[in-house]
């Protein structure tokens, strides 16, 4: 058994740690203030290859396994939470399933754009009545000689308002319930294709989260992913794999909370010492500390299973989700705790650590689908 | 232009609460996280600007242990051609003096045009490595580098001197240069560079290799804090209180 990382994750790590703390931290106050989308950190970050990490290198990507990527998005979200899930819905939710699933003509048309941050990803999931319901989508996608005419609207899309290549998800059969799901690569000047409203969010508040509205939307033929009727399969596999890269999102997010109150412990004083003292403050940077390792542990975990090719890793993949995300929303939680008034004030980062950690807890998969997903594979 | 450029690991103690050893001449360092030497990324980013205008090859050198091999790891990732670890283990206490000349017996069969170090390491802030090896190599040397254009084997080198001075020198080549922090911006490695860099191989060498007996000429015999000056003033109370004391304090030396 070795904990260890590989030298070129332990390059990575370092790099990416290195980068997210020059460049991206200082910028994470006035991008969640403003609500710009940060295109100067996506810029920076294609140079480096961080926006199609696990894409091999003749697409444009950097070649790494998922434990790297989510390294990296733990490094990332650790500085700027906003920055981390961008990245992760460029990296997981878009570029893996064309990956995947899509021919070799999608895959060297569409990967090179997303590695290259010419175009950023979105995924068109979710609708006004469907989340964890799958199977009660209302998008359908009509085959009409050689296009397929979307129709449906799609919320809580991540990178939505600035993306340019859209992984869509709408029924081409109805009847055939979640076999009859499809999935599509959608371009964003695709006619009948709109923006709808822009979701004004608590947290991860720079993401350009937006509704999807397809009218008669015209899709080429050849932008369906895989075969009719494979979309539900895409989804549950491409969420197998971005769950991972949300737990790590939660483990960076968690990690600077920590970071923060270990500092701010140590430099406030009450009641003549400073606070690290009192063993209140102490049980909480223990409990953290360890639930923080606990997290990282299983995401790791999780991208070991992916890599060494583990056909099934839902479990997994749910566990470090479910685990991550849950002690991510407490860690915060407590980082404000140990800040006091100062952790409720925008001058300090925990505030903005609270509120970014909330989501973790309800998208890719709320909690309790995640305990579904895990208790499912337990009595199967 | 084939360039040699000396890295040193350190440990990062700018924020790190120091501690000395049960030996007294060294600080503690289980808890305390390693990096490349600021100044050494300065100069490993400067040899790879000046590879990247007018060609060659890049060899990083570095005197450590083990671990060091993550730290050249990094600089073959950013550009470096090539690695070679000087077996810290293999040679026990050391100075300026002594690693100067441990390097030259590294370095002794590399053909180069120029040498770049950082100009100082931030763990013992000799600033005598470079100078010493040049020296030795009875080639030439600036320190303080803050800038370098080479041109006709000639290099033009600026040195930053104390009240804002720039110095502007030619300098015949082969020569030294000991770089000063912020001469340029030093890149990270991109994720591609990374992967190719993970699998190189890294030369090292050690007392089988280099035989000459290089030595001390200083010798290290105590590492403490300083106790508080008697003259300083340690000021205490409300911060209120503190500030109104520092007013005074200013005023009384007539500082304002």
């Amino acid at each position: 058994m070795d904990f260890g990382l590989t030298n070129d994750q332990k390059m990575l790590q370092d790099q990416v740690r290195k980068f997210a703390d020059a460049e991206l931290a200082p910028v994470a106050a006035e991008i969640d203030k403003s609500g710009e989308f940060p295109w100067a950190n996506l810029k920076k970050m294609a140079q480096l290859g961080l926006l199609g990490v696990v894409v091999p290198e003749k697409y444009g990507g950097s070649g790494f396994d998922f434990v790297s990527l989510a390294i990296a998005i733990e490094e990332i979200s650790r500085a700027c939470a906003t920055t981390g899930v961008i990245v992760a819905v460029n990296n997981s939710l878009t570029t893996f399933p064309i990956l995947q699933f899509s021919s070799e003509e999608q895959k060297s048309k569409y990967l090179p754009l997303l590695c290259s941050g010419k175009k950023i990803g979105a995924f068109g999931l979710t609708e006004p009545d469907a989340g964890s319901d799958v199977v009660s989508l209302e998008s359908t996608a009509r085959l009409e000689g050689d296009h397929y005419v979307l129709n449906g609207t799609k919320r809580f899309s991540t990178n939505a308002g600035e993306a340019g290549i859209f992984i869509v998800f709408a029924y081409t059969n109805k009847e055939m319930k979640h076999k009859g799901i499809s999935a599509f690569v959608v371009e964003r000047d695709t006619p009948g294709f709109s923006l709808g409203n822009h979701e004004d969010l608590m947290g991860i508040r720079a993401t350009a989260n937006c509704e999807l509205i397809f009218e008669d939307a015209k899709i080429p033929k050849e932008n369906l992913i895989g075969k009719e009727g494979d979309g539900f399969k895409i989804c549950m596999s491409t969420l197998d794999v971005s769950r991972i890269d949300i737990g790590a999102q939660a483990v960076g997010i968690a990690q600077s909370a920590l970071d923060e109150s270990v500092k701010y412990s140590k430099e406030r004083k009450a009641f003549g010492q400073p606070i690290c003292n009192f063993e209140m403050i102490q049980s909480m940077l223990a409990e953290m500390a360890t639930q923080i390792q606990a997290a990282r542990l299983l995401v790791y975990y999780a991208g070991y299973c992916k890599d060494t090719g583990m056909t099934r890793f839902s479990r997994e993949s749910a566990m470090s989700k479910y685990y991550a995300s849950d002690i991510a929303v407490d860690v915060t939680r407590k980082a404000v705790q140990i800040h006091g008034g100062y952790g409720y004030s925008k001058d300090y980062i925990v505030e903005r650590l609270y509120r970014d950690a909330k989501i973790l807890e309800l998208y890719e998969g709320t909690s309790e689908i995640q305990k579904i997903v895990i208790a499912r594979e337990l009595i199967r | 232009m084939d360039l040699i450029v000396c890295i040193k690991r350190v440990p990062q103690t700018a924020e790190a609460e120091v501690k000395i050893d049960g030996s007294g001449k060294d600080i503690v360092k289980d808890r305390l996280t390693f990096d490349m030497n600021e100044a050494d990324s300065y100069a490993l980013e400067e040899a790879i600007l000046l590879k990247e205008k007018s060609g060659g090859n890049i060899t990083a050198v570095s005197l450590g242990s083990a671990e060091a091999e993550d730290t050249l790891r990094i600089a073959l990732a950013k550009g470096a051609d090539s690695a070679i670890r000087i077996k810290l283990e293999d040679f026990g206490e050391l100075d300026g003096f002594k690693t100067a000349a441990l390097i030259r017996e590294a370095i002794k069969d590399i053909k180069f045009d120029a040498i770049l170090t950082g100009c100082m390491s931030t763990d013992d802030s000799y600033y005598q490595v470079g100078p010493t090896l040049a020296e030795m190599l009875g080639i030439p040397h600036a320190t303080l580098v803050s800038k370098i254009e080479v041109a006709d084997q000639k290099a033009h080198v600026h040195r930053e001197l104390e009240g804002g001075l720039i110095e502007h020198l030619e300098m015949s080549l082969p020569a030294v240069f000991a770089v000063q922090t912020g001469i340029n911006e030093p890149r990270y490695a991109s994720l591609i560079a990374i992967r190719r860099a993970a699998g190189k191989e890294i030369k090292v060498i050690g007392k089988e290799e280099i035989s000459s007996e290089a030595k001390l000429n200083s010798t290290l015999e105590e590492l403490f804090i300083p106790p508080v000056g008697e003259r300083a003033e340690i000021l205490t109370g409300t911060p209120d209180e503190v500030s109104k004391r520092t007013a005074e304090i200013i005023k009384e030396k007539g500082l304002i």
